[in-house]
């Protein structure tokens, strides 16, 4: 095996760009559980260990090097609410954002904060940059754009209102892997967006549910309601050996309601 | 390749084709089998090493990664002679039924009494909530915990 240790993204974008199929690694808790049951044995490791440019975090701006250990401490309450669900806190000292990104599964648990948020992940490779929206990132279940020669750089937040909760349901409390998740984003005055993770090839926003919630500033138990079969009506799960097709469909709109009613408090 | 590692205070070098784990450095390459592997998914703990002042699953870093990391395993807490407060209270707690996962935790809350001296009950499960234990030993887990941060 082939290992670099690039001291600049400069020269990691040149190396990524040297190697035929060459593997990003960051924090190593994704692609390590591969290596370890013979999944997969990578022929070039470039790592991002060295990176100091991946780790810049700002409020418009989160560098694919930031840890979710880094973001349990997040301005933004679902950001925060989220980190705190990842893994454990062994995962979260090493797991980074660009890796949740990278390998792209259903289930990641920062997608559904990027997804309701709008936001555009960039890439760079020696040939430039492509900046490109969450829903023309992701293209499947753990299928993304991204090129072997390109490096996820970061994620650009556009302005999102206060008002926000992250939400999973799991078996356990630790150490789980969702079979539901959503994050909702609320405007006081009414604009809603709500994105649903675990309940489709990829994370997806629920815009008939959002329709009814950003109608007005006050909703009532009836529009709750129309909230949540919609967002049930809308989500497209498959049963596998976490959970069923049914219970995920019943259980996302319940989760989402949750989720807008501690927006409304 | 070569991988150069600070290893408990000491300077330590292993051969390696690279993708092997931490974990397996340190058990077969180095001999310090107080960390054990179990899931090798990052799932049950039991690997829980110190990598630059941060608890990780030794299992989830790659051995080239780690070249140049300074690495505090179990054994590099305290000696049979001076046990570590942590192990100490483990002891008297009786914290131990088979024992398999005990390395991890006593790695898990060494590393958060040194990080937080005084947390709360919440807190402490909280930085065990990586850590298996498949006796359901926890109660004397966290008594121990909370005895060894009287301690300290």
């Amino acid at each position: 095996m082939e290992y670099v240790r690039p001291k600049a993204l400069g020269e990691a974008l040149d190396a990524l760009a040297a190697f035929d199929d060459p593997t990003p690694l960051a924090g190593g808790t994704d692609l390590m559980v591969e290596v370890n049951l013979n999944h997969r044995r990578p022929d070039v490791v470039v790592s991002l260990r060295s990176l100091d440019e991946l780790r810049r975090w700002d409020d418009t701006w989160i560098g694919a090097g930031v840890t979710f250990a880094r973001l349990e401490g997040a301005d933004d309450p679902a950001l925060a609410q989220l980190a705190r669900t990842v893994g454990s806190p062994q995962i979260r000292a090493a797991a980074t954002l660009g890796g949740n990104l990278g390998t792209a599964s259903p289930a990641a648990d920062s997608l559904p904060f990027l997804a309701a948020a709008d936001a555009h992940v960039v890439l760079k490779s020696t040939a430039g940059e492509r900046r490109l929206r969450w829903d023309e990132f992701f293209v499947g279940p753990k299928q993304t754009v991204r090129r072997p020669d390109e490096l996820i750089v970061g994620v650009e937040l556009p302005s999102r209102p206060e008002r926000q909760a992250f939400a999973k349901v799991g078996v356990r409390q630790a150490m789980v892997i969702s079979m539901v998740s959503c994050c909702v984003l609320r405007d006081p005055s009414g604009p809603t967006r709500v994105a649903l993770g675990s309940v489709g090839p990829t994370v997806l926003r629920a815009t008939d549910a959002e329709e009814v919630a950003s109608q007005a500033a006050r909703l009532t138990d009836t529009d709750l309601d129309e909230f949540q079969r919609r967002v049930s009506a809308e989500v497209r799960p498959i049963t596998d050996h976490r959970s069923t097709a049914e219970y995920r469909r019943h259980a996302a709109g319940v989760v989402a309601r949750r989720a807008l009613e501690r927006c409304l408090r | 390749m070569i991988v150069q590692l600070t290893v408990n205070g000491e300077d330590r070098h292993a051969e390696v084709a690279g993708w092997e784990s931490l974990l397996w450095v340190l058990r077969e390459q180095l001999g310090l089998t107080g960390t054990k592997g179990a899931c090798e998914q990052g799932e049950c703990g039991s690997c829980s090493v110190i990598l630059d002042g941060e608890v990780v699953c030794s299992c989830l870093v790659m051995a080239a990664d780690a070249d140049g990391a300074d690495v505090t395993t179990v054994e590099g807490l305290g000696t049979p002679e001076d046990l570590h407060p942590v192990q100490e209270a483990f002891v008297a707690e009786g914290a131990v039924q088979c024992g398999y996962c005990t390395p991890g935790l006593v790695v898990a809350a060494a590393h958060l009494l040194e990080t937080n001296r005084r947390p709360e009950p919440d807190q402490i499960r909280e930085a065990l909530s990586g850590n298996l234990c498949r006796c359901t030993g926890y109660g004397a887990v966290l008594r121990a915990i909370e005895a060894a941060r009287e301690a300290m």
